[in-house]
């Protein structure tokens, strides 16, 4: 394989900028989904039958504290990538890992918040709304769930194999996938959580 | 016991016993043929494993042609029934499940592996590169197509067939309207094949804009390619809005969830809202590409470049933006304001102009071309007028008021099968018989293929123009049956009769198959077209590197400069060139998601946390594995390189 070396070690083979460019244009597929679900979101948020309404059952707290975790992890991908291009590699594992420990962190506090909405009786089969909130808070969640999962095997890649074509690449994708997460996040905070508890 | 009452069918009839037993006997021969014959080992090295882009593209044509046949033997039934009056060959609920597998398998079966099987085989060619971006995704693409429709295909013998429409309108597709797991199987097949078509998106994508040959700009790519890439792109964008809708409704299904029921919030529109956000672009997937096989014929066959590339292009780019901002069309007439009717209809209509700007380069090309017929340009030149009289009454299916005349008539079964059939059939046989030697390495026979064509598009004419004159007495589509007083008879034995002819276009394209296979020559020239693109520069057989020496291109049609013109192709010295390894893992992930939807569409928990747990497995495993594929080195190149120049 031929390798390009005025760029960053990432970018550095034809396969790889293949698997950075594909992934791209998942990302833009994984908008359309996500946007598919805020616009059955939007259509449904009004819609609660004999069921509670947003502003009933969320809760702010746990919510902020969700959202400043997912902040965090992903500004401290961010420093792992960056100590990537450093080739630091204790550095680079060491943020890798506390990104994906925080991500658990924001799961636990997810499935508290499902326990609650269940205990007060907004379950999945209680009303259109319920559905459609439990289903969009469900796929960014099972996004995270795979990411750790995948986030695990990297790290246990890097440490085996070093900072190579490879690993970099894989790293530099996952740090993609986990920004994406972020940035739906954001939306899922103010469009569902904020705007429900305001209205 | 009730455990086995859930695979039973709930309405069994003669010919479900028959399927049954046949689908029995031709498994059971197959297996016992393969071992007879000792080739197991080879259907595993050289088809199972395949990483093969043009090896792929085989495995998709014949797949296509087996569901033509299926979706055919759906469509004789439907005319069969409706040929008389008070028919009672099947009954109203065999006919649901008939019309509804019958479009299921057509569009999502038949039609979408027909042109991945030519995208596959042709984009990598066009460009000049070895393979496609993403080899392994590429095969396990085609091995989840292939598990969606064996899918749906058992659905018939083992719980029953869907029965709410191809749309699978809610609350129609409810619990309460539709108890048996028919839907369940609609929800799986389509998710799974779904998921195989959105990879081959993003495949193709990464292929076109990162794999080109040196000097090829996108401007200078021949324009199947860029046909390919426009349906690539909608393919990325629509095909989540499916993924969620389906989601959605299999949760209605299976966990009682209420997205679309009548109670407790829920909003069938909604249902109808995403199918067609994902539907309407779904037909463009289908006719962007056919329309670029169309172009190569045409270019071909007229010894001329295409008239007005550029507006070609730009052309399909405009369709393919509009194609997502027309949906509503397909319900005018459930409810929606004026406002919202008049600016669909607007767009709707919008669409005509980039399409006819495509038909009149193609007669501008034709208008100073030298022209030979052959059988793809037969097919071609049957297309325009036919394809026209489908586009013209899509207009005026477009005008929302005029549509509540239309709607839900026969009409609407006339025009979409009017665009549809020269549209994306006729593009598809055309292909098929221009690129058979690309494919298989013979040629077919020309006069069959000529009768073949004249059989198939005039049969098309008697079919489905009487459905047009039916319609519009208001000959309802999807009933199963009328009374003699209608006068709908005369209209539907003509169209009988039509159909019965498009069946025997379709033998016949069979016998040519087997003639040609038998009696052909395996002598022929790598460019025996006398074609203009790259696809043609190769050897006939294509070595598995396709090109040699990749191709230095300056012009949008490299081949023919170099022949006319004196370019040259080939530029830089031999050198080693690398390729992927073969992989199970495509084939076993594909068996595994087939264990997973059957057992999603019957609630068998146990075998779909199993089943989910191997999928997972089988992603770790390949996370981890170290896999650099191999090199053919120059010596075995030249050897190759001379042992096909030899043979010429
Ligand atoms: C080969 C000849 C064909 C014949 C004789 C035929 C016949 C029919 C008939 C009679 C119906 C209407 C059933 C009803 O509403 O009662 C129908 C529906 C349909 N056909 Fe075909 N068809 C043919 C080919 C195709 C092809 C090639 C495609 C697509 C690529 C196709 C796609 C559809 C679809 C999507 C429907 C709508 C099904 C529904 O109502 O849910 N057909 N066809
Ligand atoms: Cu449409």
């Amino acid at each position: 394989m031929k390798i390009d070396n005025s760029r960053p070690l990432e970018y550095g083979t034809l396969q790889n900028r293949a698997n950075i460019l594909g992934f791209w244009i998942f990302l833009g597929a994984e908008i359309m989904l996500f946007g598919t679900l805020f616009a059955g979101y939007f259509t449904l948020v009004d819609r609660t039958g004999n069921g509670p309404t947003g502003a009933e059952i969320f809760e702010i707290t746990p919510v902020m504290l969700e959202t400043f975790i997912l902040l965090t992890s992903s500004f401290t991908i961010g420093l792992a990538i960056h100590a990537m291009r450093l080739k630091r590699q204790k550095v680079m594992i060491t943020f890798f890992v506390i990104t994906l420990l925080l991500g658990l962190g924001f799961l636990s506090i997810e499935i508290y918040e499902f326990m609650h909405y269940y205990h007060v009786g907004a379950g999945l089969q209680t009303s259109a709304f319920t559905a459609i909130l439990l289903t969009t808070l469900g796929t960014h969640g099972a996004h995270v769930t795979f990411g750790i999962v995948w986030g695990v095997l990297i790290v246990s890649q890097i440490k085996k194999r070093g900072i190579t074509h490879e690993t970099t690449n894989k790293s530099f994708i996952f740090s993609l996938y986990w920004h994406f997460l972020d940035v739906v996040w954001i939306f899922i905070f103010s469009f569902v959580y904020l705007k429900g508890l305001v209205s | 016991m009730e455990f086995f009452e859930r695979f039973a069918v709930p309405h069994p009839s003669p010919a479900i016993y028959a399927s049954m037993v046949a689908i029995v006997l031709v498994t059971v021969g197959i297996i016992v043929g393969l071992t007879y014959f000792k080739l197991w080992g080879y259907l595993w090295r050289e088809w199972l494993t395949t990483v093969d882009h043009k090896k792929i593209a085989i495995m998709y044509l014949i797949s296509a042609i087996a569901m033509l046949f299926r979706g055919g033997v759906d469509a004789i039934m439907m005319r069969a029934q409706l040929a008389q009056p008070e028919n009672t060959l099947l009954d109203a609920q065999h006919y649901n499940e008939i019309f509804t597998t019958h479009g299921l398998v057509m569009i999502i079966f038949m039609a979408m592996p027909f042109i991945m099987a030519f995208m596959n085989l042709l984009v990598p060619l066009q460009i000049g590169a070895r393979d496609v971006a993403f080899p392994r995704l590429n095969a396990l693409s085609f091995w989840l197509f292939f598990v969606g429709a064996m899918l749906l295909n058992i659905s018939f013998v083992i719980g029953g067939s869907p029965d709410a429409g191809w749309t699978s309108y809610f609350p129609l597709a409810g619990n309460e309207f539709s108890e048996s797991v028919g839907t369940n199987y609609y929800m799986f097949a389509l998710q799974i094949s779904g998921l195989g078509t959105l990879i081959t998106g993003i495949n193709f994508i990464t292929t076109i804009l990162l794999f080109r040959a040196p000097g090829m700009t996108l401007m200078k790519m021949p324009m199947f390619t860029w046909s390919a890439l426009t349906a690539n792109v909608i393919i990325v964008f629509a095909f989540p809005v499916l993924t969620i809708a389906l989601l959605m409704g299999t949760m209605d299904r299976l966990f009682m969830t209420n997205f679309f029921t009548t109670t407790n919030g829920g909003m069938d529109m909604l249902w109808a809202n995403f199918f067609w956000v994902w539907g309407h672009p779904e037909v463009y997937i289908l006719i962007l590409p056919a329309f670029g096989i169309y172009s190569e014929i045409i270019a071909t066959f007229s010894q001329r470049n295409l008239y007005g590339h550029k507006s070609m292009v730009a052309s399909m780019v405009i369709i393919s933006l509009l194609s997502f901002l027309v949906w509503t069309h397909h319900f005018f007439t459930m409810g929606q304001g004026a406002l919202t009717n008049s600016i669909f209809s607007i767009t709707t209509m919008a669409i005509a102009v980039p399409t006819g700007v495509k038909i009149f380069n193609w007669l501008f090309t034709l208008w100073k071309g030298k022209i030979t017929i052959s059988t793809p340009m037969l097919y071609t030149l049957l297309f325009i007028p036919i394809f026209t009289i489908g586009g013209v009454t899509g207009v005026m299916l477009g005008m929302s008021a005029a549509d509540y005349q239309y709607h839900n008539t026969m009409f609407l079964v006339a025009h979409f099968h009017m665009v549809i059939i020269p549209g994306v059939v006729f593009a598809m046989l055309a292909g098929l018989h221009y690129y058979w030697p690309k494919f298989f390495n013979f040629m077919l026979n020309d006069k069959l293929g000529k009768i073949e064509a004249w059989v198939i598009s005039m049969s098309t004419l008697l079919a489905f123009m009487p459905m047009f004159f039916s319609g519009l007495d208001g000959q309802a589509r999807r009933m199963y049956t009328y009374s003699e007083s209608t006068g709908f008879t005369i209209y539907n034995m003509i169209s009988f009769v039509g159909a019965i002819g498009l069946a025997s276009g379709f033998v016949l394209l069979v016998y040519n198959v087997y003639h040609s296979t038998r009696y052909a020559t395996r002598n022929i020239p790598s460019d025996p077209w006398n074609a203009r693109s790259l696809e043609w520069a190769t050897h006939t057989p294509i070595p598995e590197y396709n090109f040699a020496i990749v191709p230095t291109v300056d012009s949008t049609e490299a081949f023919w400069d170099a022949k006319e013109n004196g370019h040259v192709l080939y530029r830089e010295p031999y050198t080693k060139i690398h390729m992927p390894n073969n992989s199970g893992m495509p084939f076993i992930l594909g068996c595994i998601f087939f264990v997973w939807g059957f057992s999603f569409v019957f609630a068998l928990w146990i075998p779909v946390l199993i089943s989910t747990i191997g999928i997972f497995a089988c992603l770790i495993h390949r996370s981890l594995e170290k896999d650099h594929g191999r090199y053919i080195e120059v010596e075995e190149i030249k050897k190759i390189e001379q042992a096909a120049g030899a043979r010429r």
